[in-house]
């Protein structure tokens, strides 16, 4: 067999213990077992050492993305990040995400998310669809499957500094909802004009692609390539667009409807 | 200090596709609906369904319908399912697929652009509507959507431990809220469980942390039935290296694309037990050959079976099964295309649940209702991969109307104050402790637990060892009382939560163990080391669980629930099984 025979031994994890107060590294040492992912090792110490540390995780693969936490400083999913795949001779350090409020320890407050995904319209069908079933293209298909493939983890919202440093989470909506927008924007049945919410409220002008969302991406969704710059582009048509400018400034594009303002 | 409190007419726990679909259902029809979930919305262990949905749309054979979907349910099922729920399963799960594609859900497509399907082991037709090889995550998405664009409450990480009854009846539910340890209190005019399943009560399993048998707990003991708790789907193929994630669903859709079964020797071992299936034939038969195989010593390296997909082409496998090509590669350093999987069973479903009237979800206890995994009788002995995302819509929403009718014949009622007083010293007790000299540590208990149920209760079973199962669980019974979270910190305690988790699995166990001693024979998810065949008296009962009061719990062969109209087509099935 070609598997890497993973090595166990004696690890030093650094676990951020602490609130919304105050909080700081504490360090556990543990006997690894092969194969050991950053959550076995977790929760294995909060079953022998530290019964009240506080985690969330749910599926343990990679799947569910509730386990988000910065892993040696980057945002990385406990539940797929190996022990051996960590620097052997330094500790590993663990904390929770930053670009939101500390429950505790490792637990944080995500409801912002659930929020801002209140905002964005569902999926509506054009009016003028035929009866009967839907007929899609794979093409378009594999394109939103990219987008719809995200599970959630909000490590792209954490790692994205216009949130995480200018705390500007009144103004950008982040990547993740980008990439929900994107979906929504590129399904080829969608009756919906998004751009006005994209441009505006969602505010895609204001990423500067840096690409950071995409790097940490468990999924590996190009989110800045493939959803961010493609609706910038979409914007740009809609808005700025000389000859649409002059005729049929704000209305909505073909087959689409501007949204039924919300209250 | 008052506690938060709140009343709905219908109330719904659990956020996986049957109480989200229920959800729907219940605010569409009009009842003012909440929904409680012990995790983050989206989280629920539905993301983790792969292959597909079953409904017999004939996209791709157009000779499927539901009467075969219908048939292959009940052959699967070893004709022990609920006949009125398999139908009304098989006849609206083309609908419900057709229903989550007009709310935004998006599947691979046939040529002809129309919802592509394929191959499951046990159905007649290639009829799994999916994408790629993350369905659940799909669907959970388009209907999570849906919710929150519908009028429904959602309370978050809140833990329900108590159903509150008002006589006979349900009237609402006590539990916490874990971020904060806040006490919270609902009156539902008709409440839901719509919870899962109870996988945690073994250590080998492809199920989320939160699969702990809450539901069958709770409707336990508010007077509810269960049947057929002593089915348990092992599914065939659970990563069974390295040890961390030993038991992680590797989807049955692998097999569907064309995926092989070889044992240590390089024999495809299937032939031996199913040569007519092969690599797809019904889970509970692949999963007992590979661990016969194994138990007789042609197991590979790490204990299991070789699952190869390296014969197909590797840009199509990287496309069809993304996450098995990126799971295997991050988690165990195997390239699928390269070289094979190694592979084996891992606890994966519960067959059982608890019992309900097939055309509302309503249970013997007024107010009561349940759905999805939650509840028993669908799929009988054992389930056919596809038919449980099928199942959770079908019948969530036959759930959300039944009980949204129910409630708009009811008066709101007020929760009685012993019963919320009971509540509450059941959570404080854990957090506390009740003066007791000596304790239980919830994670020491948990583990115990599963290693009972891994060695009595597992994929084959004998008298001997239900038996002694038995007198463990029992043990652990009367020692249940002693649970105390070892640190009585309020703000998200794992401790705390994990206490009223193992009362409720330990219930959850006795049932499954008590259920696999009486049925004396070997039949889909329940195999009998000492009594290998089919027995003809337990072909035609289900095992019946109730409280009868303290420990006591009853069990009582019940006839199955049969439908003349449908009498035709089992027997057909049945001869032509025969036949072949």
């Amino acid at each position: 067999m070609s598997e890497t025979m993973a090595a166990g031994g004696t690890r030093t994890l650094q676990i951020w213990r602490g609130d919304l107060t105050s909080g700081e590294l504490v360090d556990y040492e543990l006997e690894t077992e092969p194969g050991m992912v950053v959550l076995d090792a977790v929760l294995e110490i909060q079953r022998s050492q530290a019964p009240d540390l506080a985690v969330r995780w749910n599926c343990k693969a990679a799947k569910c993305g509730s386990c988000s936490a910065e892993i040696n400083g980057k945002p990385r999913l406990m539940c797929k990040t190996r022990l051996d795949h960590l620097p052997a001779d330094e500790p590993i350090t663990v904390e929770p995400m930053r670009a939101f409020p500390i429950i505790r320890d490792l637990v944080t407050d995500v409801s912002w998310n659930y929020e801002i995904n209140k905002k964005i319209p569902p999926f509506t069908p054009r009016d003028d669809l035929p009866e009967g079933d839907y007929l899609i293209d794979q093409a378009d298909t594999d394109r939103m499957s990219e987008f719809r493939k995200c599970i959630e983890c909000f490590m792209c919202q954490d790692v994205c500094h216009i949130l995480r440093d200018h705390r500007m989470h009144n103004k950008y909506y982040g990547p993740r909802f980008m990439v929900r927008l994107a979906s929504l924007d590129m399904h080829p049945l969608d009756g919906i004009d998004r751009i006005d919410q994209i441009a505006d409220e969602a505010g895609i002008g204001l990423c500067n692609i840096t690409k950071c969302c995409t790097e940490v991406c468990p999924e590996g969704i190009h989110i800045t390539d493939n959803a961010i710059i493609p609706l910038k582009e979409r914007v740009v048509d809609a808005r700025h667009d000389p000859i649409l400018k002059i005729f049929k400034r704000n209305t909505a594009r073909p087959g689409k409807k501007k949204p039924e303002a919300s209250a | 200090m008052a506690i938060e409190h709140h009343e709905y007419d219908v109330l719904v726990l659990g956020s996986g596709g049957s109480g989200l679909r229920a959800a729907v259902a219940a605010a569409e029809a009009g009842a003012k609906t909440g929904l409680v979930c012990k995790s983050l919305l989206g989280k629920a262990h539905t993301v983790m369904a792969e292959g597909g949905l079953a409904a017999s749309l004939g996209n791709v054979d157009p000779l499927d319908n539901w009467e075969t979907h219908f048939q292959d349910t009940m052959f699967g099922g070893k004709y022990l399912n609920n006949w009125r729920m398999a139908e009304l399963h098989a006849k609206e799960a083309p609908d419900r697929a057709r229903e989550l594609e007009r709310w935004g859900a998006v599947f691979d497509r046939t040529p002809e652009r129309k919802m592509s399907q394929r191959a499951f082991g046990g159905h007649t037709y290639r009829r799994l509507v999916h994408i790629g090889d993350r369905t659940g995550l799909e669907m959970i998405r388009t209907l999570q959507d849906k919710t929150v664009h519908s009028d429904v409450d959602v309370f978050m990480e809140t833990t329900v431990t108590k159903l509150i009854k008002d006589g006979d009846r349900v009237v609402g539910c006590f539990g916490y809220r874990r971020a904060t340890g806040e006490q919270i209190t609902f009156s539902s005019k008709a409440l839901i469980l719509a919870t899962g399943g109870s996988g945690r009560i073994y250590k080998i399993t492809s199920n989320s942390q939160d699969c702990t048998g809450d539901g069958y707990a709770l409707a336990y003991e508010a007077g509810a039935e269960l049947v057929d708790m002593e089915f348990i789907q092992f599914h065939p193929t659970g990563m069974v290296y390295p040890p961390g994630v030993a038991g992680l669903l590797v989807t049955e859709a692998v097999r569907g694309e064309g995926g092989l079964l070889r044992n240590a020797l390089g024999e495809r071992f299937m032939e031996k037990y199913d040569p007519k299936r092969m690599e797809l034939s019904t889970r509970d038969v692949v999963a007992r050959s590979i661990y016969t195989e194994v138990k007789e010593g042609r197991g590979t390296p790490h204990g299991g079976a070789f699952l190869d997909v390296s014969h197909l082409d590797s840009d199509y496998v990287r496309k069809k099964l993304p996450s098995m090509y990126d799971q295997f590669l991050e988690l165990a350093g195997v390239d699928i295309t390269k070289e094979p999987m190694q592979v084996g069973p891992t606890a994966h479903y519960f067959m059982g649940g608890i019992k309900v009237d097939a055309d509302t979800g309503e249970t013997r206890v007024p107010g009561l209702y349940a759905t999805g995994e939650a509840s028993g009788g669908m799929n009988g002995a054992n389930r056919l991969g596809g038919n449980s995302l099928g199942d959770l819509l079908v019948f969530g929403r036959r759930a959300g109307i039944g009980a949204a009718a129910d409630a708009a014949k009811v008066s709101p009622a007020s929760l009685p104050a012993d019963e919320v007083a009971a509540a509450q010293g059941g959570v404080e007790h854990y957090l506390n402790g009740g003066g007791q000299d000596q304790f239980e540590n919830p994670f020491q208990m948990h583990k115990d637990l599963q290693k009972i149920m891994g060695d009595g209760v597992g994929i084959f079973r004998d008298k001997e060892g239900l038996t002694e199962a038995i007198n463990q669980l029992e043990s652990l019974e009367s020692r249940v009382h002693n649970l105390k979270s070892p640190s009585n910190r309020v703000e998200y305690n794992p401790g705390w939560q994990l206490c009223s988790e193992i009362k409720n699995m330990l219930t959850v166990s006795l049932m499954i163990a008590r259920g696999a001693l009486l049925r004396e024979e070997s039949r889909g998810g329940h195999s009998r080391l000492d009594f290998t065949a089919y027995s003809d008296y337990w072909a035609e009962n289900n095992i019946v669980v109730h409280s009868a009061g303290g420990l006591d719990m009853a069990l009582t062969p019940t006839p199955v629930f049969k439908r003349d109209e449908l009498s035709e087509l089992v027997e057909a099935r049945k001869e032509s099984e025969k036949a072949s």
